[in-house]
């Protein structure tokens, strides 16, 4: 693959499909509309799939997402590999059942005789005008529950990389792909690239102050990071990769040496995923933290449609921007 | 893996077969009565057990009893292959004895023992034994039935012959999983039992009360798929349903809906007031009980009555054994509580 190679999310999705699929004949999609006939995806990351391997493993389903997911459960715990398609990831609210009461159990409560190998890929994120049902960003709902993982990414080729990870991985695994950055291009990886799951990656090293974020932000914390490097401000940051299990030794071992942390995601700050890491990072390095971890998150909102409202709603460059500066008052 | 898709549902009308109906045929052979007799046996008197040893309070744990429901239970587990699944609920004692779990590892389960079929971990909820086939056990209404589409799926797709059969109250047919359950199952064709046993009670409320249709098997046309209401308490007639539907099944003939009448001769939840059965609905069910009924049967068709007796012996023995087991096996380590979360150990 040359250098200059470059994939869309969508492709590095759909990429990561087609490898599973043709490595693993365990592996079948299913999901609405996803199949060639009905438009391979309402975002197209299904696309040609069906067309390769037959509509019997690029399955479309009614609109009924607790059987989609009870079906994904239950074909999961014979040994398939199922990855279900939720379209919008407040639809995973009509299938809550599914996932925390049976994915996310099934291995405990039956002593490890039966496990959950399934992943949940759903879209979702404010800032395209999908409004408030259509939008929310939901990942601390499920990284609250024992049993599951949480993951997101940040460029296309982690996208395929998490995602091929997610597939191959044994527990039950909700992919999260952010709808804004679908079309967004990045470096393509080799074929078979893959990333672990529950490892943080360190995309910029700064000796002041550590950034801890994951999905679309990351890009923001990065360009942020960037204009503060030519005012002489080292910004590490950190880009999870996988939300839940997080990847504490990363995250703890960066804050030890700055001594400095800012959370950075898209979900509303309230009880997000942030306040958990802030807490991790207060509760073993409280002693020597030059002053509290900050976080930034969206506000206290339903995701407005207006679009004015919309973007005041989410996070911006210049809240980054400030949370940074604040740890170095 | 199969290469051809599956043909779609080609709109069956969802022809439903009445219990006076399923109650003609043929008898079923005597060997297959007393293996059904052996499974009622066995799960009417390990019933008996768990209530008696509750009352006497060497138990403390909450037990939904399945007194009535037995009969339903054993002569469709009777029609599976050890390998086909099974799906239940929190009222499940019946169905997993009768698909064949070994009654140690089910008391040591409901006891919360490490010798437990799922290590104490899961408790009398969520029994799970995958070597007979019982695949989850929950104690959410509904719950089950989509994760029955998925075996079926599951077993379409890999063209492995299993039929799953899922089984659940008439409660159950009220919450939205049943219905979206009931119409995947269809229009993909799979190889699913759907086995409603009709207590006429979910939790306290009567069928009438919750229920927008006089009979469960009047729901199935709406989703085009065959249903047959049978008596219960009818050893014979109970087969003859699941034994049908269990080879129309088999054969990729899809999945058919079987509405057994039963009776909840106690509480939701044993010790549980239930008062609010009418008395007459009460005799009706001692009356109509389908354990003595069985026996009767059996006598008449010229089984020994040392050859029942010598089962319901076998039955005790077992339970004994069980019971002894579980209450002298000890409980899980604490350790436990890090292991089978995922499937790498948390760390300490």
């Amino acid at each position: 693959m040359s250098e200059a190679a470059r994939i869309s999310f969508s492709q590095g999705i759909n990429q990561a499909l087609d490898e599973a699929m043709a490595a693993d004949p365990g592996v079948f999609l299913l999901g609405e509309d996803i199949a060639d006939e009905q438009g391979g995806g309402v975002f197209k990351a299904t696309l040609g799939l069906s067309k390769k391997y037959g509509v019997e493993r690029v399955r479309s389903t009614p609109i009924s997402e607790q059987a989609i997911v009870g079906a994904a459960v239950g074909a999961a715990i014979t040994g398939m590999r199922p990855v279900a398609e939720i379209m919008f990831m407040n639809f995973l609210a009509v299938c809550m059942d599914q996932i925390v009461n049976h994915a996310a159990k099934l291995r405990f409560m039956s002593g490890g005789l039966t496990s959950v190998p399934l992943t949940i890929r759903c879209g979702t994120g404010a800032g395209v005008g999908f409004g408030g049902q259509h939008s929310d960003m939901l990942e601390a709902w499920f990284a609250h529950v024992p049993g599951m993982k949480v993951v997101t990414a940040s460029n296309p080729a982690d996208a395929k990389g998490l995602l091929l990870s997610a597939i191959e991985d044994d527990d039950p695994t909700l992919f999260i792909e952010n709808v804004a950055m679908y079309a967004a291009q990045g470096p393509a990886p080799e074929p078979g690239y893959k990333v672990p799951l529950g490892k943080a990656k360190v995309l910029r090293d700064g000796g002041d102050v550590t950034v801890i974020s994951y999905g679309r932000p990351v890009g923001e914390v990065m360009a942020v990071a960037e204009a503060l490097g030519a005012e002489g401000v080292g910004v590490q940051v950190i880009d999870l990769r996988t939300i839940a299990p997080f990847d504490e030794t990363t995250v703890l071992d960066a804050v030890a040496k700055t001594n400095r942390a800012v959370v950075v995601h898209e979900a509303v700050k309230a009880f997000g995923v942030g306040g958990e890491i802030s807490s991790r990072i207060h509760e073993e390095l409280f002693g020597q933290l030059k002053g509290p971890v900050r976080r930034v998150g969206s506000k206290y909102s339903p995701v407005p449609f207006s679009p004015p409202l919309e973007q005041a709603f989410l996070y911006s460059r210049d809240e980054i921007a400030a949370a940074i500066r604040s740890t170095l008052d | 893996m199969r290469s051809t898709p599956a043909p779609l549902n080609e709109g069956h009308k969802g022809d439903v077969m009445s219990a006076s109906q399923a109650a003609a045929g043929t008898d079923v052979d005597v060997g297959t009565l007393l293996e059904i007799f052996r499974r009622t046996t066995l799960v009417h008197r390990t019933d008996e057990k768990f209530r008696s040893l509750l009352t006497g309070g060497t138990l403390r744990l909450v037990y939904y009893p399945v007194r009535g429901q037995e009969v339903a239970s054993a002569a469709t587990m009777t029609a599976l292959r050890p390998d086909d699944y099974l799906v239940t609920t929190y009222r499940g004692v019946h169905d997993q004895l009768g698909k064949g779990i070994p009654s140690k590892l089910l008391w040591a389960e409901f006891t919360g023992k490490a010798s437990g079929a799922c290590k104490g971990k899961g408790g009398p909820m969520h029994i799970t034994h995958p070597e007979t086939g019982v695949m989850v056990t929950t104690g959410i209404v509904g719950g089950g039935l989509p994760i029955a589409v998925g075996l079926g799926l599951s077993s379409q797709l890999k063209g492995d012959g299993r039929v799953t059969v899922v089984c659940f109250g008439d409660g159950s047919t009220n919450i939205g999983a049943f219905h979206e359950a009931m119409n995947m199952a269809s229009i993909w064709k799979l190889p699913v039992v759907f086995l409603c046993q009709n207590n006429r009670y979910g939790e306290h409320t009567p069928l009438a009360q919750s229920t927008s249709v006089a009979n469960i098997v009047d729901r199935a046309p709406a989703y085009g798929m065959r249903a047959v209401k049978v008596d219960g308490t009818d050893a014979e007639a109970t087969y003859r349903a699941a034994k049908a539907a269990v080879d129309r099944a088999r054969v990729g003939e899809g999945p058919t809906l079987i509405e057994a009448m039963t009776y909840r001769m106690l509480g939701h939840v044993f010790g549980s007031n239930f008062s609010y059965v009418p008395k007459a609905l009460q005799e009706e069910a001692v009356r109509e009980d389908g354990v003595p009924k069985l026996r009767r049967r059996l006598l008449e068709r010229q089984v020994l009555e040392a050859t029942l007796a010598e089962i319901e012996q076998q039955a005790d023995a077992e339970i004994a054994e069980a019971v002894a087991f579980a209450l002298a096996s000890p409980y899980p380590d604490v350790s436990e509580i890090r292991k089978d979360v995922l499937a790498q150990e948390i760390a300490a």
